[in-house]
C-alpha cells in the first residue's frame, strides 16, 4: 500500500485520480488529453511563461497555466472550451507578430513546434502587425547559428544551458520588448565560454538555433575532381539517422547509411568506429601505464569535445588528468591523411576528410591546434546527423528503399567496442575489455560491463584488472561532470579511471542528432532506445574487443610501431590549453 | 550586438579592495546579487564588464547571470557618467513643451545618444523621467545646474559654458 495521497478531479467532465502534486497537464495526459506546450520542459523549465497551455479551472478568475498548476481535490478543469481555444490562438498570433516568418526556407520547416501549433490552431500569422523587437543579424559561430529573430523567448535553451549543462553562458537580457536571449553583454557566443555542445539546438522549438552548416563545403569537395573525399561516421549517427526518415527511435540504419554515403559521391567510406577502436588501444595503454608506473590519476577520457572545452574553460587545473589521446574523429582523420595516404601513394593535400557526427562541438574540435598532421587538418568538414539527412533528401535518395551497403577497408573495420562509444559508459566498457585482457593476458569470459551502462547521471563500479582493483566512474551531462570535477579538485575522488561525456546520455543525445519535439522528449525514453541500438549491434558482432580489430593492429605493425610509442604519440595524441572564460 | 561603453576601464586597486570586502559579506547571502551590484555601482559609478566579472567569480554565478540582472533593472548602468551629467526630462509636461527637440539637439551637438558618454568622458546624456519642476518645462540639467523654459536653440550656448 503506497502512502501517496491521491487527488480526485474532473477534466473535461471525466473523473481523474492522480497523486497529489501532479500538474493539470500531466493529469490530463493520463486520460488521453494532450494540452499544447511551448516553454515547458519537465523538471528543467517549469516557468509557465508562454501561456500556450492555459486551461479553465472552475472558480478561478483567470485561465491558468496547466504545466505548473497542481491539481486539487474536487477541481473541475476544462481544457478545450472556446475561451481556452481563443486565448491560446491569440497568444500564438502575438508570438507570430514578432517572429521572422521565413518558414519555407527555415532550417526547421515542418519540424517547428511553433509552426505545428499555429497550424493546429488555424492562426493568422499576420493578425497583429507592428514593431518587431529583434532586428539584430544572426550570431554565427564555427559550430552554431543563433537567429534571435525567430526566438520566442521560451527559455528552453537557457534552461538546458543552465540546469543540465551548468555552463550558463546564455540567458535573458534586458527587459520588456527588448528582452533577448544572448550571452553576457549581448556578445557573440564565440566570445563566451560556450562549450559548443548544441543541447540548446535540440530543445529549441523554432529555427532560432541550428548548427553552422558545412554541406556546401562538402558538396564543393565532392565536385572537385582533384579531391579524394573520404567520409567516416560516428557510432551514434547510425542509431538516430533513421528518425529523419520516419523509422522508430532506436532503429539502427547502418547499412542504408553506407549505401547513401556512397551514392552521395564519397570516394571512400571509412568509419569513426575504427578510430574508436584505435582510441581504446592507445587510451587503455595510457591507463595501464599510469596505473602501473605511477601517473596522474584518476585518468579522464577525452573523446567528447564539448567536455574537453568545458575542462579547458572551467577546470584547467585538471588538464594533467586528461588522457592525451585525440578523439576517435581526429584519430580517424589523422590516420587517413598519414597511414592510408602513404600506403596508397596519395598526397594528403588532395584528401578531404568528412566526418558525420551526432555533435556540434566536433565542428569546433576539428579547428583546434594540435589536430593536424603535416600541416593538413585531420578533418576538413563535419556534418551533423541532421545535415547528413538533409543532404540525402536533397539528392533525391529514397533512404527507406536503399539496400544495405558495405563499408571500405581498411579504415572501415570495427569491433563492438567501437560501436558502443556512442552511449554513456561505452568508452569505459570498451577500455575495460582491452585493459583487463592486456593486464591479465587472459581472455575475458564475460564482455558486458553492465554496471557502467544506462542513463544514470553518474555511475560507479570497481573492477579487478589483474591484481589491481580499479574504481571507475562514468558521468554524462556537464552537471554531473561538474560533481566529479569538484571531487577531484577537493582530493575526494578515489577513482582511477573516469569517463565523461558532455551530453546527457552520451553522443546518442548529442547536439547534432535529429530533433525531437518537447512532448516526445519528455514521454519517450529516446536516449535508452538509441543506446540500445548500439548495444544490440555490439552483441551481434563477432569481434567485440578493440585489440581484435585486425586493421587497427596492422596500423601498428606496419606503420606506427609500438602502442603508445613515439610515432603513435605524434599522430594520435594532442595537447590541451587553459582557456580564459572572459 | 555587443553592449559596451567604449570607454576604457580605469578602476583603481582601492576600488577593487572595497568591492571585494563588500562581496565577501554578501557571498553567502541568499539574493545577495542585487545588493552586490548596488554596492559595486556605488563604488565605481557604473558596472563595467571588469567589475561584473569580479562579481560573477566571487558570487559563484555566471557572468551572463550577472549581466542579465544588470540589463534588466533601470537602476544599473554599464556606461560611466561623464564629468558633466546632462539630464533632459522626458516627463509628460516637458515632453509636450518640446523637450524631445531639446534632447535631439543635445545629441546632435555632442554626437552621442541618450545613455552614452563622449569619448573624452566629459559629457554623458540621460533621458530622465519627471524631475519635479514641471513649471519650468521643458527642463534640462547639467550636474546640479537646472535650465528651464529652454528651446533647442539654447542648447549650444548652455553646453559651451562647460567646455
Amino acid at each position: 500500500m503506497s502512502d501517496i495521497k491521491m487527488v480526485n478531479l474532473k477534466i473535461d467532465g471525466i473523473d481523474v485520480s492522480v497523486p497529489a502534486g501532479t500538474t493539470i497537464l500531466e493529469a490530463a495526459k493520463t486520460i488521453g488529453i494532450k494540452i499544447p506546450t511551448l516553454c515547458y520542459m519537465k523538471e528543467i523549465n517549469e516557468i509557465g511563461a508562454c501561456r500556450v497551455c492555459v486551461v479553465e479551472v472552475k472558480g478561478a478568475r483567470t485561465l491558468v497555466a496547466s504545466c505548473v498548476f497542481p491539481v486539487s481535490e474536487g477541481m473541475e478543469v476544462t481544457t478545450n472550451s472556446e475561451r481556452v481555444y481563443n486565448a491560446r490562438k491569440t497568444t500564438l498570433e502575438l508570438m507570430l507578430s514578432d517572429h521572422k516568418k521565413d518558414c519555407l526556407s527555415c532550417e526547421r520547416n515542418l519540424k517547428c513546434e511553433l509552426q505545428a501549433l499555429s497550424n493546429e490552431y488555424g492562426c493568422n500569422a499576420y493578425r497583429f502587425r507592428g514593431a518587431t523587437s529583434k532586428n539584430e543579424p544572426a550570431d554565427v559561430t564555427d559550430y552554431l547559428v543563433r537567429d534571435n529573430a525567430k526566438c520566442i523567448l521560451c527559455r528552453r535553451c537557457v534552461a538546458v544551458c543552465n540546469k543540465v549543462q551548468t555552463v550558463a553562458v546564455i540567458g535573458a537580457n534586458e527587459r520588456g520588448f527588448k528582452t533577448n536571449v544572448s550571452p553576457a553583454f549581448e556578445e557573440s557566443l564565440a566570445a563566451s565560454p560556450c562549450v559548443a555542445c548544441g543541447q540548446c539546438i535540440n530543445v529549441c522549438p523554432t529555427g532560432a538555433l541550428h548548427e553552422k552548416s558545412e554541406i556546401d563545403n562538402v558538396k564543393k569537395a565532392i565536385a572537385d575532381p582533384e579531391k579524394i573525399v573520404v567520409v567516416a561516421s560516428a557510432p551514434a549517427v547510425r542509431a538516430a539517422l533513421g528518425e529523419e526518415f520516419g523509422y522508430p527511435i532506436g532503429t539502427n540504419v547502418e547499412g542504408k547509411m553506407f549505401t547513401a554515403l556512397r551514392r552521395l559521391g564519397f570516394d571512400k567510406i571509412f568509419d569513426v568506429n575504427f578510430g574508436a577502436d584505435m582510441t581504446i588501444i592507445e587510451e587503455s595503454h595510457e591507463l595501464v601505464e599510469r596505473l602501473t608506473k605511477g601517473g596522474v590519476l584518476p585518468m579522464i577520457t577525452s573523446c567528447s569535445p564539448g567536455w574537453v572545452r568545458y575542462m579547458e574553460f572551467y577546470y584547467p587545473d585538471l588538464i594533467p588528468h586528461f588522457s592525451t589521446c585525440k578523439s576517435p574523429q581526429q584519430m580517424t582523420g589523422a590516420l587517413i591523411k598519414t597511414y592510408w595516404a602513404e600506403k596508397n601513394g596519395i598526397d594528403p593535400k588532395n584528401i578531404y576528410v568528412v566526418s558525420v557526427m551526432p555533435c556540434t562541438a566536433k565542428k569546433a574540435e576539428k579547428l583546434r591546434d594540435n589536430e593536424q598532421e603535416n600541416g593538413y587538418p585531420d578533418v576538413d568538414a563535419v556534418l551533423t546527423t541532421r545535415e547528413l539527412a538533409k543532404f540525402i533528401k536533397e539528392k533525391g535518395l529514397m533512404f527507406n528503399e536503399l539496400p544495405d551497403g558495405t563499408i571500405d577497408n581498411p579504415l572501415g573495420e570495427f569491433t563492438g567496442a567501437g560501436v558502443i562509444f556512442g552511449a554513456s559508459g561505452g568508452v569505459m566498457e570498451a577500455a575495460l575489455r582491452t585493459a583487463v585482457e592486456k593486464v591479465t593476458g587472459k581472455t575475458l569470459d564475460k564482455l558486458d560491463f553492465t554496471e557502467v551502462r544506462g542513463m544514470e547521471g553518474i555511475k560507479e563500479a570497481t573492477y579487478k584488472v589483474g591484481d589491481l582493483n580499479v574504481k571507475v566512474a562514468v558521468a554524462n551531462g556537464l552537471k554531473n561532470a561538474k560533481i566529479i570535477c569538484d571531487l577531484i579538485r577537493e582530493g575526494k575522488a578515489d577513482y582511477q579511471f573516469i569517463e565523461i561525456m558532455c551530453c546527457p546520455g552520451g553522443c546518442i543525445n548529442g547536439g547534432g542528432q535529429p530533433i525531437l519535439d518537447a512532448y516526445t522528449r519528455r514521454n519517450v525514453d529516446y536516449k535508452s532506445l538509441r543506446a540500445n541500438a548500439l548495444y544490440s549491434e555490439d552483441a551481434k558482432l563477432k569481434l567485440r574487443k578493440s585489440h581484435d580489430n585486425k586493421a587497427v593492429m596492422e596500423v601498428y605493425e606496419t606503420y606506427l610501431g609500438e602502442v603508445g610509442g613515439h610515432k603513435a604519440h605524434e599522430i594520435l595524441h594532442t595537447k590541451y590549453v587553459a582557456r580564459k572564460k572572459y | 550586438m555587443a553592449k559596451t561603453s567604449g570607454v576604457p576601464f580605469q578602476g583603481t586597486k582601492e576600488q577593487e579592495k572595497q568591492l571585494r570586502e563588500k562581496l565577501a559579506e554578501l557571498k553567502d547571502v541568499q539574493g545577495g546579487l542585487m545588493p552586490a551590484l548596488q554596492e559595486a555601482q556605488a563604488i565605481y559609478g557604473y558596472l563595467p564588464k571588469e567589475v561584473q566579472i569580479i562579481i560573477a567569480e566571487v558570487m559563484g554565478v555566471s557572468l551572463e547571470e550577472v549581466y542579465g540582472v544588470v540589463s534588466f533593472y533601470a537602476q544599473f548602468t554599464i556606461v560611466p557618467k561623464g564629468k558633466y551629467k546632462i539630464g533632459v526630462c522626458l516627463g509628460t509636461a516637458c515632453y509636450v513643451k518640446g523637450s524631445g527637440e531639446v534632447l535631439a539637439e543635445v545629441e546632435k551637438v555632442l554626437g552621442i545618444k541618450a545613455g552614452q558618454i563622449t569619448s573624452d568622458a566629459k559629457f554623458s546624456i540621460d533621458a530622465t523621467r519627471c524631475i519635479g519642476c514641471c513649471g519650468l518645462a521643458p527642463v534640462m540639467t547639467v550636474n546640479d545646474d537646472v535650465y528651464g523654459r529652454i528651446t533647442a536653440k539654447d542648447v549650444a550656448g548652455i553646453l559651451a559654458k562647460y567646455n
